[in-house]
């Protein structure tokens, strides 16, 4: 017994190991397009990260990660733009220019300060979660209310953000690949290798993060919201204060992930929150397994290094391989790639092909869940 | 007062055509639970139904019909997305009864094929596919009940597929050499040309009156009036309230819940169709039709509230109204000397995008005095 | 229920099949027999996606062209015929997708060139990673100018050779001269940055602009514009449009019902607007209403027709040329022009072989000038109720593109010029 513990303790390092060469050694390996690639599907597994916490863990469905994915990306984007615009002739940004604006806009201002924007990039995201998840849950508003809401909150930001030209570039969005940085062009290859690393690192940390509070009493609570929300009501909790702090801490990866992905593929732009792209952060999270915390950053990096290789090959097919996916994965695997292989469905799929023999168990009984048993 | 009654009319206009695309959704969130987010994708097929229907009356033997063919594509328009809705139904939504967060997904799913589809594959192709689906069916009910029974029932069955794929293909050739005999269509964006009395508009007490707004003003009339008799009146109808209202008693009492849950969702869906009739009339008829008012008939949904038709169409007159009031900038008119920091902060939100933003956000702002819309279901919380 | 089922694997079986034949046109239709050597290049336009529909016929164009030069025996590079193959990537109508599709292209497949985006927000998109990379984008759309890239290559029109004149002519010489003007778009760069031009060209020119307002990108809602138009042009004017799309259907479906029509001396000029979009449209919403092009497809010349006829004999009757297909087709020429001068394949020695080329295109002669702009021959068209363009108005000759507006205060004084060192992006004249 205590062989076996120790045994799978060195096998954990060992794997660790492993995974933190992989990423040491990757930019030396990958050519300089297929790692910018990973770079940016591993920033995305953090937006996915967040999705998981609320509708993995909380089952709370948001369809606007969106918003708070732009918002860390416009933050970051708008610190590179000021940083470099010192040498342009007005002292501010060029597309300025293009609009007739003279003057920096206020809100701009702050984000001269690198400390401001490492603080804002995810606190920004996070405070306007905040607000919007308090002004809805405490109203009791759930399920498909709060996903259609959260909907329109994107298209909400989205126009604003789309028709603002004079305050923040509308549609062009704002540009960070030829920006300084350290001195350095933040598109070039060795800042974009920084970038990946940087990437890898928060990923982990992100992770860890995660598994901390999920594994906390406070992700008990979580689940137990999920699962019977009025029960936990009558307990004495207030869910609604535990459904703020999640949703916030989602909307804080989003800003991270955001502004990570936004530093490597060299523009912000209101693209991020056009309402498929948030739907499909939730497929992600689907396809590689709700309420499994290395299924959502399995699940970004897979589905986004297959759509772009797929979209290479056949460009018009990807669309109905998503579409397809988002029905397989509600119909036949609800729990994910990740969840199935965990439960007994290999199993029961060599059964079914006739290659081991079907265990037999008691039929799962769960009468106080959603889910109500067949008679 | 020029200037309200146009206000009230444009409102009344843009929220018609909200409530009648909306009405199918709400009918079929309200009554099943079910969130569809391929409901934009169904008035899509019912545009395209409408285009179809307008080439196909273009033949030299119906061109003296040819100013009645929008009557005609509202009854195609309905059968052919009830029937793509009651297959959807069958096929994904039935297994997530009861899990609305995942109909959610998987409709979104279907919503990116149909969308696809429609851009990858010809029309006349797609019309063939469409077709044979109809015909088959629909041909099960048209033969004697014997044949279907038995071992000889399947072979009957497959034969009936058998026959309406050749239905399809025959219909696909035939459409195909229509379309490139009479129009310039290939698939991509169609148009579709009202007929010649439905062009122009009214001129009424200084105001104009666009004819095709009016007709979908009826249209939408007699949608809502349809449905609160088919409802309210019907046998199916009073079926369909006891299963929303307790479906396991129903269930004892006899009624078919399946049957109920299939009618249901064919009448939303059809009313999807009706709706991709009213706005080929005001615009293009593509890929992306459906998408650009699914967001908006979401808003009439939630602020109307569940399970209250009365709720839907004030809901969306209101939206109506509003979008009309702040994106053309009409309070600026009706009270010329506001001051001048209202005046700003009114001229910054008079263009269509910004209407936009302050429509939704003043929807959100209202939830939080209404969480359950206008009129909230009565009785205990439900807990889907 | 296994009537459902069934149904259900037959549906999916349908749709996958039919997804396969559709998508497997990534035919290299006819090659070059003669050729000693390939050289691959990219094209990047969106394939799905809303832009898809009028992006897609880019690409057929691009085809063509490049069928075209390999039948002709492909490019003579160093006393070697190179046969010309092509990559054809998604941009799925999504900005940053442009952006990543270009650094594949550039990165992993080393083409020489890229032909590609639409939309000026994917231009913008690209931008930088051409910058960044040094490599070289040829794009073909008419847009708002005020910018000027070594790295790209623009065929299309600059405001001076289209929008510019139209304002000209709408303000004093069309039906509605010296009327007001208002102005409608989509929400998104190009409307914008045109607007901005147009309302300092109406000023300049003494007349005045009583409105504009945008249509959010996939928003067909027209009334409150309508709405809007009326109140500020009680009796007539005109009406500058830059609606992206199917908006243009929905707006002159719904201003003909709402009697903004020629005869009640409403007249719209429209950038976006070319034979294809006529054809969308319905020519009865349109009659009377104006267009202005570089290329227009009644140009009575035999090189304007042939083109039309290749075109219509390789992907059917029904299909028709436009303005941007024009302008991408005449890039492929124009870069297989500037690689054979320069005799590599090599970035810099072709951009530097391709100033000063000169192609007789199907608009008639065309020349690449020191801002990687071409000049144009600019022409005005009324719509005309079988769906072509009557022309009015055409210049004399080719126009000299401006990369720099001459309107816009910011940018009145300057010029680029890239064929001297000291010149470069933007330097005043």
């Amino acid at each position: 017994m205590k062989g076996t513990k120790q045994f799978r303790r060195w096998l954990t390092l060992l794997l660790w190991i492993v995974i933190l060469a992989a990423i040491i050694a990757a930019p030396f390996v990958l050519p300089v397009f297929r790692l910018n690639l990973l770079g940016r599907y591993l920033s995305l597994a953090i937006v996915a990260l967040g999705v998981d916490l609320i509708w993995g863990y909380t089952g709370l469905l948001s369809l606007g990660q969106g918003i708070f994915f732009a918002l860390g990306g416009y933050c970051a984007a708008m610190y590179l733009q000021l940083n470099s615009a010192s040498e342009l002739p007005n002292g501010i940004p060029e597309f300025f220019g293009l609009y007739g604006v003279k003057n920096l806009p206020f809100f701009w201002e702050p984000f001269n300060s690198p400390l401001f924007t490492t603080i804002a990039i995810w606190l920004l995201p996070g405070v306007v979660a905040a607000m919007l998840g308090f002004l809805v849950f405490r109203n009791r508003i759930k399920g498909v209310y709060f996903s259609i809401l959260t909907q329109a909150a994107l298209l909400v930001f989205f126009n604003f953000f789309n028709g603002q030209q004079k305050l923040i570039n509308g549609t062009n969005g704002l540009k960070t690949d030829v920006t300084q940085l350290f001195g350095q062009m933040v598109g070039s290859p060795s800042m974009q290798r920084c970038f990946f690393w940087l990437t890898a690192l928060l990923v982990i940390l992100a992770w860890l993060f995660s598994r901390w509070i999920v594994r906390d009493r406070f992700g008990h609570v979580l689940v137990g919201i999920r699962d019977d929300e009025p029960r936990l009501r009558f307990t004495g909790y207030n869910p609604t204060l535990f459904k703020t702090i999640i949703f916030a801490i989602a909307g804080g990866l989003a800003g991270i992930s955001g502004a990570l992905y936004t530093v490597q593929s060299g523009i912000v732009s209101p693209q991020f929150m056009t309402v498929p792209f948030s739907i499909e952060m939730v497929i992600w999270v689907a396809v590689g397994g709700r309420g499994t915390l290395l299924g959502a950053i399995i699940g970004a990096v897979f589905i986004n290094y297959a759509k772009s290789l797929v979209s290479e090959a056949l460009p018009a097919s990807w669309m109905f391989i998503q579409g397809g996916l988002f029905i397989l994965v509600v119909t036949a695997l609800p729990e994910g790639v990740l969840g199935w292989l965990q439960s007994e469905g290999p199993r029961n799929l060599l059964s079914r092909l006739g290659i081991a023999r079907p265990i037999s168990t008691y039929p799962s009984l769960e009468i106080d869940g959603k889910k109500e048993i067949n008679l | 007062m020029e200037l309200i009654l146009e206000c009230l009319f444009n409102g009344v206009a843009i929220g018609s055509v909200l409530l009648v695309a909306a009405l199918g959704l709400a009918i079929v969130f309200g009554l099943m639970g079910v969130i569809n987010l391929a409901h934009g994708e169904l008035m899509m097929l019912g545009a395209y139904s409408t285009y179809v229907t307008q080439l196909i009356f273009k033949l030299p033997a119906l061109k003296p019909f040819y100013n009645a063919y929008v009557i005609v594509a509202l009854v195609v328009a309905f059968i052919v997305s009830a029937v793509v809705g009651i297959l959807l139904e069958r096929s994904v939504i039935r297994r997530l009864y009861g899990s609305p967060l995942e109909t959610l997904l998987a409709t979104w799913g279907v919503s990116l094929i149909l969308q696809q589809f429609v851009r990858s594959v010809p029309l006349a192709y797609g019309a063939g596919l469409v077709l044979s689906l109809l015909v088959g069916f629909i041909s099960p009910f048209l033969l004697p009940q014997k044949l279907l029974e038995g071992s000889r029932g399947r072979l009957v069955r497959a034969a009936s597929w058998a026959f309406s794929a050749l239905v399809g293909v025959l219909g696909a050739g035939g459409l195909g050499s229509l379309v490139s005999r009479l129009g310039r269509a290939s698939a991509r964006n169609v148009d579709v040309t009202a007929p010649s009395w439905m062009r122009g508009g009214i001129d009424l007490w200084g105001v104009t009156f666009p004819i095709p707004r009016l007709v979908i003003i009826v249209i939408t009339f007699i949608a809502v009036l349809g449905i609160t008799w088919f409802l309210n009146r019907s046998v199916w109808g009073m079926r369909i309230r006891a299963v929303t209202q307790n479906r396991s008693m129903s269930d004892c009492l006899g009624i078919s819940t399946e049957r109920v849950d299939v009618l249901t969702f064919g009448i939303g869906s059809g009313l999807a169709g009706v709706a991709g009739v009213a706005v080929s009339l005001l615009g293009s008829v593509g890929p992306n039709v459906g998408a650009s008012y699914i967001v908006g008939c979401f808003m009439v949904v939630v602020l109307g509230g569940v399970g209250n038709l009365l709720g839907t169409v004030l809901a969306s007159f209101s939206i109506g109204i509003m979008t009309d009031l702040i994106g053309a900038g009409r309070l600026l008119s009706i009270w010329p000397d506001m001051p001048t920091p209202l005046a700003s902060a009114v001229d910054f939100f008079a263009t269509t995008s910004m209407a936009r933003v302050l429509v939704f956000a003043l929807i959100v702002v209202f939830l939080q005095f209404r969480p359950a819309g206008l009129f909230p279901q009565k009785g205990r919380m439900v807990e889907a | 229920m296994s009537l459902s089922r069934r149904l259900f694997l037959g549906l999916t079986s349908v749709v996958l099949g039919a997804s396969v034949t559709a998508c497997s046109g990534g035919d290299q239709a006819t090659g070059c027999a003669d050729c000693d050597a390939e050289v691959t290049v990219g094209i990047l336009h969106s394939l799905s996606g809303t832009m898809a529909i009028s992006e897609s016929t880019l690409v057929d164009t691009e085809k063509m062209a490049i069928d075209e030069i390999n039948a002709a025996g492909g490019i003579e590079v160093g006393g070697k015929s190179y046969e010309i193959k092509y990559i054809v990537e998604d941009g799925a109508s999504d900005w940053p997708t442009f952006a990543e599709k270009s650094k594949k292209l550039i990165d992993q497949d080393k083409v020489p060139v890229v032909f590609g985006g639409w939309t000026s927000a994917s231009r913008k998109a690209m931008l930088p990673v051409y910058e960044s990379k040094d490599a070289f984008l040829y794009y073909p759309i008419q847009y708002e100018a005020q910018e000027c890239s070594n790295n790209i290559f623009y065929t299309g029109a600059t405001p001076n050779q289209q929008s510019e004149p139209a304002t000209e002519f709408m303000f004093k010489r069309s039906p509605a001269a010296g009327k007001p003007f208002f102005l409608v778009g989509s929400d998104y760069v190009f409307p914008r940055t045109s607007n901005t031009i147009t309302k300092e060209q109406v000023k300049a020119l003494g007349g005045t602009v009583v409105g504009e307002d945008y249509l959010p990108l996939g928003n067909t809602e027209v009334a409150p514009i309508i709405s809007k138009i009326k109140k500020a042009l009680p009796s007539g004017g005109v009406i500058i449009n830059t609606l992206n799309g199917d908006q243009n259907v929905a707006f002159f479906k719904q201003i003909q019902d709402a009697g903004i029509t020629p005869s009640k001396g409403y007249f719209v000029m429209s950038y976006s607007i070319a034979e294809e979009e006529i054809s969308t449209i319905g020519p009865e919403f349109l009659a009377g209403h104006y267009g202005a092009w570089n290329y227009m497809m009644s140009i009575n010349t035999r090189a304007s027709k042939k083109f039309a006829r290749d075109f219509k004999n390789k992907y059917g009757n029904d299909r028709v040329v436009a303005d941007p297909q024009e302008s991408a087709y005449n890039m492929v020429y124009l870069w297989k022009a500037a690689v054979e001068k320069a005799g590599t394949f090599e970035d810099n020695a072709v951009r530097e072989a391709l100033v000063g080329i000169k192609f007789e295109a199907p608009q008639g002669p065309v020349e690449v000038m020191p801002n990687h702009h071409l000049s144009q021959t600019v022409r005005i068209g009324e719509i005309t109720s079988n769906g072509q363009f009557k022309i009015v108005e055409s210049t004399d000759g080719p126009v000299l593109p401006q990369a720099w507006n001459q309107f816009e205060p910011s940018s009145k004084g300057y010029a680029c010029d890239w064929t001297d060192s000291r010149k470069g992006e933007k330097y005043r004249l």
